[in-house]
């Protein structure tokens, strides 16, 4: 569904995301995990028309999308959300989200209907018309997803969409995200919350600095002992594994 | 649709004045605050509903008056057939100013002081060419027949400006409630994520800039017909600018009543200082100013706001 080759980018001297491939295939939720700085927000940004990057392709379907702007990327079926929520503050819930369905209805009424329909499939049935700026962070991270949703996309991009909610939102979060792959789209997510990649993903890839250092099923990951260097520090998993092992010899 | 109904109401009210209202003075009170109100119009759509805050209408203001003025003087245009003319030169500017400065991504204080800049130019251009008549200006004669859209009568120009306040109103009306307007506050609220939705930021704005212009041409084009003469500093002067930012910003920016609220209190202040304080030149200016600061603090949301956020807590 969605192909990235080879992409590099450098701000300056800093080589932000380099000779990163990936591959997204149809109907699968996968995950893009890394430490903080890791690049997977700029990679998001690489693949979703924000940024060009300096080498490597992107293609949509087989179509290459490199380097075109956003708004065209979303024509065909892509579309993203922010980590920073971003919502139109001074318009409604039912506003906000019919922006993006006016991508498929012209009408003002059909849009707005249609609004509806999705702010309810994520559960803001209730919010409708309350402006953006009074919802909670809760709130917001579901209309960025109701917004998105609303374009009718093939393949949807969610930037940490559970980041800074406690642990009942991030419950009541995981369905909905599952809902939306059943519903026929295909997934791609930057997620810190393990306990939610390990539920949905069923492929994770891991950047450190710029670089994948890893793919593969979530479990397998989660054991690997370069992204637990990645995250913890290095030399980490050997001293994890040295300090697992007298409780597993006392079990054996 | 109540929206429409509310704007009908307006049009009839005020189309009718002039069956009660015989006195001159009274009459081009209304003349002069619908035609404030229409420069605020213009500027609304593009400052209100786009986001993107103009501090040079003047230069579609002026390039409307010039080209109802010079065809009619120099090319002998009828009035009527210049009207339309008038409004694409104002259209054919903001594509212009717009293309130019959303092209580069130019917002916030850079888009006003490039805005400020063209109509600087087009001041010194008009100032400098014969057939702008350079710095005497230009005379429109006067003929005073509804074919030459001089009606000859105050009431005659009433129901003219109406008709132009009315289209502003129709305008400002469809953004509220068509895609292109939501795109079009989409873009102003927040540029990233409406491009993330498939709105083609630039293409709105350019939009948004050319509905503006002519709008703004048509209040320009009405000066010349009403007041007969035109030149450099009247048509893209900075106070033309002002102008038509203030009556949105003190009635309520991005609303369709903002603009003539706006221009109404604003009149009424104008006269009532010109009471107390005499003729002295400039000084209702001082009061505006002082008006401004004080809106732009404490009101943002201008008095539209205020019984807005009264409604909310009743």
């Amino acid at each position: 569904m969605l192909e990235a080759r080879n992409l590099s980018i450098a701000f300056g001297g800093l080589k932000a995301v380099e000779d990163v491939s990936l591959a997204v295939p149809r109907g699968a939720i996968v995950a893009l995990i890394g430490p903080n700085g890791a690049g997977k927000t700029t990679l998001f940004n690489l693949v979703s028309g924000f940024l060009a990057p300096d080498t490597g392709t992107v293609a949509l379907e087989g179509r290459d999308i490199t380097g075109m702007p956003p708004h065209e990327i979303c024509r065909l079926g892509m579309t993203r959300t922010f980590q920073i929520v971003q919502p139109f503050a001074a318009q409604t819930v039912r506003e906000n989200v019919a922006v993006g369905a006016h991508l498929h209805h012209r009408g003002r009424a059909a849009a707005l209907a249609a609004a509806e329909e999705v702010a309810r499939r994520v559960g803001l049935g209730a919010e409708l018309d309350k402006l953006a700026l009074n919802l909670t962070i809760a709130g917001r991270k579901r209309l960025e997803l109701a917004r998105a949703l609303a374009t009718g996309p093939k393949l949807l991009l969610l930037d940490e969409v559970l980041a800074g909610l406690n642990p009942q939102e991030i419950a009541g979060m995981i369905p909905v995200v599952q809902g939306i792959r059943e519903s026929g789209v295909t997934v791609l997510m930057i997620e810190h919350v393990m306990q939610a990649v390990m539920n949905l993903a069923d492929e994770v890839y891991v950047l450190n600095n710029g670089r994948l250092i890893a793919r593969g099923a979530p479990r397998a990951i989660t054991n690997d002992p370069q992204v637990i260097e990645a995250y913890l520090g290095h030399g980490t998993a050997e001293r994890l594994r040295k300090a697992a092992g007298p409780s597993e010899a006392a079990r054996a | 649709m109540r929206g429409l109904l509310g704007i009908g109401v307006f049009g009839v009210a005020v189309a009718s004045l002039p069956l009660f209202v015989t006195s001159g003075y009274a009459l081009n009170a209304v003349i002069m605050t619908l035609y404030a109100a229409l420069l605020g119009q213009a500027w609304n759509i593009l400052g209100g509903f786009g986001g993107q805050f103009s501090f040079g209408h003047a230069v579609f203001f002026g390039s409307g008056a010039y080209a109802m003025a010079v065809l009619q003087v120099k090319l002998g245009w009828n009035a009527w057939a210049a009207l339309p003319a008038a409004l694409a030169a104002g259209c054919a500017v903001g594509a212009l100013v717009g293309a130019l400065s959303f092209r580069y991504g130019l917002r916030g204080s850079y888009f006003a002081l490039v805005t400020l800049a063209f109509a600087e130019v087009f001041r010194i251009l008009a100032n400098t060419f014969d057939f702008t008549g350079a710095g005497v200006g230009m005379m429109v004669p006067l003929k005073e027949t509804v074919g030459d859209l001089q009606p000859g009568s105050r009431a005659g120009y009433l129901w003219l400006i109406l008709a132009l306040v009315l289209a502003g109103f129709l305008v400002s009306w469809w953004l509220k409630h068509s895609r292109y307007g939501a795109w079009l506050q989409a873009v102003r609220d927040n540029e990233a994520s409406a491009a993330a939705l498939g709105v083609n930021a630039f293409r709105v704005k350019l939009g948004a800039i050319m509905i503006s212009g002519s709008l703004m041409a048509s209040g320009g084009a009405f000066y010349v017909q009403y007041l007969h003469y035109i030149d450099p500093h009247i048509a893209y002067g900075p106070a033309v600018s002002v102008e038509a930012l203030l009556g949105p910003i003190v009635g309520g920016i991005g609303t369709v009543w903002g603009p003539l609220l706006g221009a109404g209190v604003l009149h009424l202040l104008g006269e009532t200082t010109r009471g107390l304080m005499g003729d002295a030149p400039g000084i209702n200016l001082v009061v505006y100013g002082i008006v401004l600061i004080l809106m732009v603090t404490f009101l943002p949301s201008g008095i539209i706001g205020v019984f807005r956020r009264g409604a909310r807590r009743a």
